[in-house]
């Protein structure tokens, strides 16, 4: 695909700039955040440029996580373009909120600089506050780079406020990973050029005095099962229009964008399934490995809920092996998160591969490759189902 | 309209509508009526979780004729916060061109408890909004718990008449002197019993630009026990002890806008209610002592502090 430079920039952005920016670009009108590590640079720079007066938006610098989104749900319900932005234990704080936001289908879009959770405290990369979210409701993306975070942010807010879809959204990007890493990448000139790919919000409902609708009433045994089951099928019906506007957004930026990217992997035996930055890491590995005779391949999910799931059971065809990598533990689950959707979305396969759970890089231990090589080895022991690796003493 | 001389200048048009699932008795109807009327033009209101919203709001009908919004439980100055920004933008952005009051209702517990931090933030941020603290004095849509505003001595069923502990042991947090010293330009204390003072106060507070916070004074027959026809004579005795004074400040200039010279004994204000009853058995006679003091040291702060130019 052709990249549009001549409406394009080429610049260097660490990934909250860049989300930031995308944020700016997609001319938002109500941002409410929280401080907290590594999300920080984005309310930062997103308060540089209402204080400079390049974004013509309302920040709501709001006293906690839980009142950020709270307040992005008020401003949304109001029919304006909201955004926030957080981490980890700004996530949990907001976790009761994120059900609210989906139920009252409201298209916030949110940037998640996915850190672990406490205790012990940790700043840096895990996937615990992106599959926190998984069964609230909304739509979850994964930035593998910088110039994805930039790019899904924009994808996301058309995707949440189209009126087929009217949901929110997650854009993960790995904290410090790709939060604090600057990374050449294109980006817009400016508004105007976004503008035509991301008109002016048009909402269905909204709090309008002059057309009085009641939000968020209490429904009891006679009505809630009805109201979720409408929620679910509307949440299942989105994968369509996902791609649609991810189709249109590839033609618009010159980059393609799908629910899942392959690498290397249609004639492979073992296949590794990833989300995020280490998509960067095992598609050099992987690479690599090639070279050395081994039939290997990659799989990154870019969309996470919904789950692709027809994609992923067509990409894993003819595959021996699939080693599934969870940046994050599900305590007291037979394996981590990622594995088990894996493992429900091709058990009725007549034909799959042997699974393997990969437990890696939590709080930001580094996954290079000799971790991967460490996980080479572990993955060709007999038996094998659920290894961690890059742990210490092993 | 405005403000109002007599109580037969309040409209007549009603924007909440009857056929609601409140108690007889319960005081939250008035104040959503008074406050539909009082604040003229365009309006959205934001409930936390509790007995109004749930009394209000069950799908698939609703009381509200005009916006209603409803999120959570601790999160209604935040929400009210979000709107009120979205508005800015709509009339700034996009010409809507509309002057729209933001009017979040919290009861005690969504306000004096769990929604205090939401609250502080919003009003330090200044929003142009008004916060209404229906404060019932306990978590009456869960079933009567104590509330950082149930009086001293009341009894609730996380704080029951016991035999070692009768009542709640302590006393009620000051939440509009909290809400006050975050300097915001308008707080007032509500009666539903005084309702031209109450309803003058509601039009002083829709001419207010900023955060404005409100604490009407709401009877629960359920919940304090006392016969439905005696919502309005318990709200009275309680200005009437100067058990809950009524006052008002703007910009730090405070005001006691229904002057008790001779207040009522407390026991006729105690006695008509079941959650207070232990406390007039002789043996609980310290209890009612404290809380007698603590009324005339509330009303004696007052006092002084009304000759002052400017508290903040």
């Amino acid at each position: 695909m052709e990249v549009k430079v001549e409406r394009q920039i080429r610049t260097g952005l660490n990934g909250d700039e860049a989300v930031a920016y995308a944020a700016y670009h997609a001319d938002v009108d109500v941002i409410a955040a929280y401080p907290i590590t590594p999300q920080t640079i984005i309310v930062e720079r997103l308060s540089e440029f209402v204080h400079d007066g390049l974004l013509d938006a309302e920040f709501i610098p709001v006293e906690s996580e839980h009142s950020a989104l709270s307040a992005v749900v008020g401003a949304a319900a109001s029919g304006v373009r909201t955004f926030t932005a957080t981490a980890s234990q700004g996530l949990a704080l907001m976790y009761e909120i994120l059900y609210i936001a989906s139920s009252l289908r409201l298209p916030i879009v949110m940037a998640l600089a996915d850190r672990a959770l406490s205790a012990l405290i940790n700043i840096h990369c895990s996937h615990d506050d992106a599959y926190a979210a998984r069964d609230s409701g909304w739509i979850e993306f994964f930035a593998e780079n910088v110039q994805e975070a930039y790019d899904l942010v924009i994808a996301a807010f058309r995707v949440a406020e189209d009126k087929n879809i009217s949901f929110p959204a997650i854009v993960n990007l790995d904290g410090f990973i790709l939060s604090h890493s600057i990374e050449p990448l294109y980006i817009y000139e400016g508004q105007d050029v976004v503008r035509e790919f991301l008109p002016r919000r048009e909402p269905i409902v909204k709090l309008d005095p002059d057309k009085p609708v009641t939000i968020g009433a209490l429904a009891l045994q006679n009505y809630y099962i009805e109201l979720k089951r409408a929620q679910a099928e509307a949440f299942e019906a989105t994968p369509p229009y996902i791609r649609k506007i991810l189709r249109e957004y590839s033609e618009f930026s010159g980059r393609k964008y799908d629910f899942i990217k392959k690498y290397m992997i249609d004639d492979a035996d073992i296949g590794f399934l990833v989300l995020g930055s280490t998509a960067g890491t095992m598609r050099h590995v992987v690479r690599k490995w090639r070279e050395k005779g081994r039939k290997v391949g990659l799989i990154s999910l870019t969309l996470y809920r919904p789950f692709p799931v027809d994609d992923l059971r067509d990409a894993v065809k003819g595959l021996k092996k699939l080693v599934i990598m969870d940046r994050s533990y599900s305590f007291g689950s037979p394996y981590a998160q990622l594995y088990m959707d894996v493992a429900a979305t091709l058990y009725d396969e007549p034909e799959k591969p042997d699974l393997i759970n990969v437990i890696y890089g939590l709080g930001g231990r580094d996954f290079n490759e000799y971790t991967a090589e460490e996980m080479w080895e572990k993955i060709n022991r007999p038996g094998v189902k659920k290894i961690w690796v890059g742990v210490r003493g092993d | 309209m405005g403000f109002i001389r007599r109580l037969n200048d309040i409209p007549r048009e009603e924007y909440f509508a009857p056929g609601h699932a409140f108690c007889a008795g319960c005081g939250i109807t008035s104040i959503i009526r008074m406050v539909l009327k009082a604040y003229e033009g365009p309006k959205i209101i934001v409930n936390a979780t509790g007995c109004m919203e749930v009394a209000s709001t069950l799908y698939p009908r609703t009381a509200w004729k005009v916006p209603w919004i409803h999120s959570a439980f601790e999160n209604a100055a935040a929400t009210a916060a979000g709107i009120e920004a979205a508005f800015k933008i709509l009339n700034r952005k996009y010409g809507y061109n509309k002057k729209v009051h933001v009017i979040a209702f919290g009861g005690d517990g969504g306000t004096f408890d769990i929604g205090i931090q939401a609250l502080s933030g919003a009003l330090e941020r200044g929003h142009n909004f008004t916060y209404i603290c229906y404060d019932n004095e306990a978590y009456m849509n869960t079933g009567i718990q104590r509330s950082g505003a149930t009086p001293m001595g009341a009894a609730t069923t996380t704080s029951p008449a016991g035999r070692v502990i009768p009542g709640k042991p302590q006393g009620k947090k000051d939440l509009v002197f909290i809400a006050a010293f975050h300097k915001i330009p308008y707080v007032a204390t509500l009666n539903p019993a005084f309702m031209q003072d109450m309803y003058n106060k509601l039009v002083k507070a829709s001419q207010i630009e900023g955060p404005k916070f409100l604490h009407y004074y709401t009877p629960c027959p359920t919940g304090w026990r006392f016969d439905t026809s005696h919502s309005i004579k318990i709200a009275r005795l309680a200005v009437q002890t100067r058990f809950f004074p009524l006052y008002e400040i703007e910009r730090g200039k405070l005001r006691i806008t229904v002057d008790i010279k001779k207040p009522k004994p407390l026991e006729e204000y105690l006695k008509l209610q079941g959650r207070f009853r232990h406390l007039l058995d002789p043996k609980n006679k310290h209890i009612v002592d404290a809380l007698k003091e603590e009324i005339e040291r509330n009303w004696q702060r007052l006092k002084m502090l009304s000759q002052l130019d400017f508290i903040y």
